[in-house]
């Protein structure tokens, strides 16, 4: 069984995206890519009100052996960020589909090559 | 043409750390354990109770016969041949022009017995330039990277869970010795030494007996709160420790002076030795014109310095470089070592930043180490 959530999409860049709520989704880290970063020590995340664009990076994750882009998987505008990752990087390996979601954007645009769950876990090996 | 790269060589605990679920990684050719689970809970164990690393790929390189100690006098910049019986030494290797080739740890086994341990990625070299020197002297150097697997054991109950596998005397074995004995049943070296900043003991076993001995260990351990730990955790301890890295803070660029560890060359020792000359004109020219010193460097924010990232003061001016870095889980900071020049050395110098990705973050100079344990 996968540990993927069924209910969300996948860029290859190993991010997650929620289905829209009123046009606002819910972005985060998937836990294959927090397993790879190891221990999650500083998150830099956009600012509300930042145009983000699929891609295209728009933050840092850093762990205890290295440092990575985080990207956005659409277009958009960023509406809320997790002040609590934040303070606590740490949520991001122990809730990375939960309390360590990194940012909401309002969706203007998608990539055609957004993974369902059962792609995603093909092409991430778990 | 192009060549595949070599396949990665497993350790004699390879099914151990698979078992486990370690995530691994490619070093120095080996294939060898990362993490096992959260590498910030194993360098607190390490700290706190105790931590197990197979550290196998390390470089064994044995020396014998009459005149073993006068070829390591020749082929390293330490007085090995006045190394009492039982007794270990931090040393290095150097090229004839004073470089780094290698830091080393020698340990005298017996009268006429040495055992050198080069880091994995310098044994080949390490073992070339021993061998190529010592064929003057009446002594063989024998390659033995596979005649040992190397299983350590730190932390501060380190001592007491080795104590129920063996009736050596630990008590009575000094930090840097190192006494033949059976753990477990095995026959070991015990050695009293490590790469943490904590008391412990490195384990030198026949590879056939690595997996008997590490669960052993486990076993004997989990009362006491020992836990498997990755090279990650090996890395962030010695940091904190302030402990030299080849290939960071030690390269062939630099000399031993240069590292600020010109106390490991034994000029006074009999006898030439590579890399005399040069040394010698180094550690004059480091006592009339300081070189860059290394330094510790401490956050103020949480952005984590990376080896190579520049260290600058007030617009921007370059006065050094970070050669390693890493979130300490100790300090709960970010830390750095740094070659910084001289007149920015001192601890507490004002101003001095570390350029992280074309950010100026604020860090505060400190004397190494970071970390010291309580005896």
């Amino acid at each position: 069984m996968s540990i993927n959530p069924q209910e969300l999409r996948y860029s290859k860049e190993h991010e997650w995206l929620s289905s829209a709520e009123d046009g606002i989704s819910t972005v985060g880290i998937t836990s294959h890519a927090a397993d790879a970063l190891g221990d999650v020590v500083f998150v830099q995340l956009p600012e509300v009100g930042d145009t983000v664009s699929a891609g295209e990076s728009c933050g840092e994750l850093e762990s205890t052996k290295s440092v990575s882009d985080l990207y956005s998987p659409v277009d958009g505008e960023v509406t809320e960020v997790n002040e609590d990752v934040v303070t606590d990087p740490s949520l991001v390996n122990s809730a990375p589909f939960e309390g360590g979601w990194l940012f909401r954007v309002r969706v203007t645009g998608e990539p055609e090559d957004l993974l369902s769950a059962d792609e995603y876990t093909a092409f991430s090996g778990n | 043409m192009t060549t595949a790269p070599a396949a990665p060589r497993r350790t004699a605990l390879d099914a151990v750390h698979r078992a486990l679920g370690a995530t691994m990684t490619d070093f120095a050719g080996w294939d060898m354990p990362l993490r096992y689970g959260s590498e910030r809970d194993e360098h607190n164990a390490v700290r706190g109770t105790a931590g197990l690393f197979d550290l196998s790929h390390m470089g064994e390189i044995t020396v014998t016969g009459p005149q073993a100690g006068e070829a390591l006098d020749f082929a390293l910049v330490g007085h090995l041949s006045a190394l009492a019986v039982g007794r270990a030494r931090y040393t290095m290797i150097c090229t004839a022009d004073g470089g780094i080739l290698d830091d080393l740890i020698v340990y005298r086994l017996g009268e006429a017995e040495f055992m050198i341990v080069a880091n994995a990625s310098n044994a080949q070299v390490v073992l070339d330039a021993v061998t190529d020197r010592a064929k003057d002297f009446d002594a063989e150097v024998r390659d033995d990277r596979d005649g040992y697997a190397l299983i350590a054991v730190q932390g501060p109950q380190s001592p007491a869970i080795l104590k129920s596998l063996t009736d050596a005397d630990l008590d009575g074995l000094k930090y840097y010795a190192g006494l033949p004995g059976t753990v477990a049943g095995v026959p070991a070296l015990i050695a009293r030494t490590g790469y943490t900043g904590e008391d412990g003991f490195e384990l030198f076993v026949s590879p056939a007996d690595a997996e008997a001995l590490w669960q052993a260990l486990t076993e004997a351990g989990q009362p006491y709160g020992l836990v498997p730990c990755g090279l990650s955790c090996r890395d962030t301890l010695r940091l904190e420790a302030g402990m030299p890295l080849y290939g960071h803070e030690l390269t062939t660029a630099l000399t031993p002076f240069d590292a600020g560890l010109g106390r490991v060359v034994k000029f006074d020792k009999p006898g030439d030795f590579i890399g005399r000359q040069a040394l010698e004109q180094a550690a004059v020219q480091a006592e009339a014109t300081p070189p860059r010193k290394l330094v510790g460097l401490v956050a103020e924010g949480r952005r984590v310095p990376r080896a190579g990232y520049p260290v600058t003061v007030e617009g921007g001016r370059v006065i050094g470089e970070v050669t390693s870095g890493a979130p300490s889980p100790t300090l709960g900071k970010p830390i750095a070592i740094a070659y910084v020049d001289a007149p920015h050395a001192a601890p507490g110098t004002p101003g001095v930043s570390v350029d992280i990705r074309g950010s100026h973050e604020p860090y505060q100079v400190v004397a190494l180490p970071f970390y010291k344990r309580q005896r």
